[in-house]
């Protein structure tokens, strides 16, 4: 197994309205945020194995707006967009981010800051979620669930086996 | 919402690394607070500030068995806990693999254009 497989990604959580997500990547800063920032890239790794993106699209720029969808397995369509309001290249991006099936709409939104920090060719990228409330936040999570049912059942049947 | 709340506070209770590091040491069988203590390197009140908190929250029980104190996981109080954010954390996992082979070709890409260039 090559060495950067199995990473897993670590998330915690800091207060009762954010999530932090930290993972490290082998390779420079400014390759990730080309991964991170380009359609057709965030397009081959943006479904987490759970669908296709269908869609990505990506006006780098204050103000500026994006949106993704993707088509889970089962045919369920999940949309998200958002507005920039930071960008340093190669650093960090600052943007908001509101999920298309939720109810509420844009105020229901989360303020997500991406930071991109390089240590001898590996970049540490933590994401930080903001969300305007704890029950927006543990939506949130709760989200991921449903995205990945079948996984979170194979999940449920190694935690129960583990837990006897 | 008890069940969210609970939820939330056993998880704030098992963000912190030490505990996480109590509960990974628990995983295997029950131990008294001195072989914690003597694991993790700190110092004994540390260590029961930390095993308090989890106990508050359910994710331990503990037993007394003469003069020692004895704590176990409680892996009942912390499924729920695992499952909710574990998931979460494993789509990330799973997204970010992806782009582990992304990055690769970029790098490959990259370095091919200096040796062209």
């Amino acid at each position: 197994m090559p060495v950067t497989a199995s990473q897993s990604a670590k998330v915690t959580l800091p207060t009762d309205e954010q999530i932090l997500i930290t993972r490290e990547f082998d390779a420079p800063t400014h390759l990730v945020y080309l991964a991170i920032t380009t359609p057709e890239l965030v397009k081959r790794w943006w479904h987490a194995n759970r669908g296709e993106v269908t869609l990505a699209e990506i006006d780098l720029r204050v103000g500026g707006k994006w949106r993704y969808v993707a088509v889970a397995d089962g045919g369920f369509e999940v949309g998200f967009h958002g507005e920039y309001r930071e960008i340093v290249p190669n650093e960090r991006i600052v943007s908001t981010e509101v999920y298309e099936g939720a109810p509420g709409g844009d105020e229901n939104g989360t303020v997500n800051t991406v930071t991109l920090i390089e240590n001898e060719g590996r970049t540490v990228m933590t994401t930080l979620v903001q969300a305007p409330s704890k029950e927006i936040r543990d939506a949130i999570i709760e989200s991921g669930m449903e995205a990945g049912m079948q996984d979170a059942f194979d999940l449920l049947e190694e935690v129960a086996v583990s837990l006897r | 919402m008890a069940r969210a709340a609970t939820t939330a506070d056993a998880f704030n209770a098992v963000a912190e690394p030490r505990r996480r590091q109590i509960l990974d040491l628990l995983a295997d069988g029950e131990r008294p607070v001195n072989d914690v203590v003597r694991e993790l390197g700190l110092a004994q009140p540390q260590v029961s500030k930390h095993l308090r908190v989890l106990r508050e929250v359910g994710a331990v029980d503990v037993r007394h068995e003469g003069r020692q104190r004895l704590y176990r996981l409680n892996g009942r109080a912390l499924k729920p806990i695992h499952d909710w954010v574990k998931d979460y954390e494993r789509s990330w996992s799973e997204r970010f693999e992806q782009l582990d082979v992304v990055l690769e070709e970029l790098k490959a890409k990259e370095e091919g254009d200096a040796r062209d260039g």
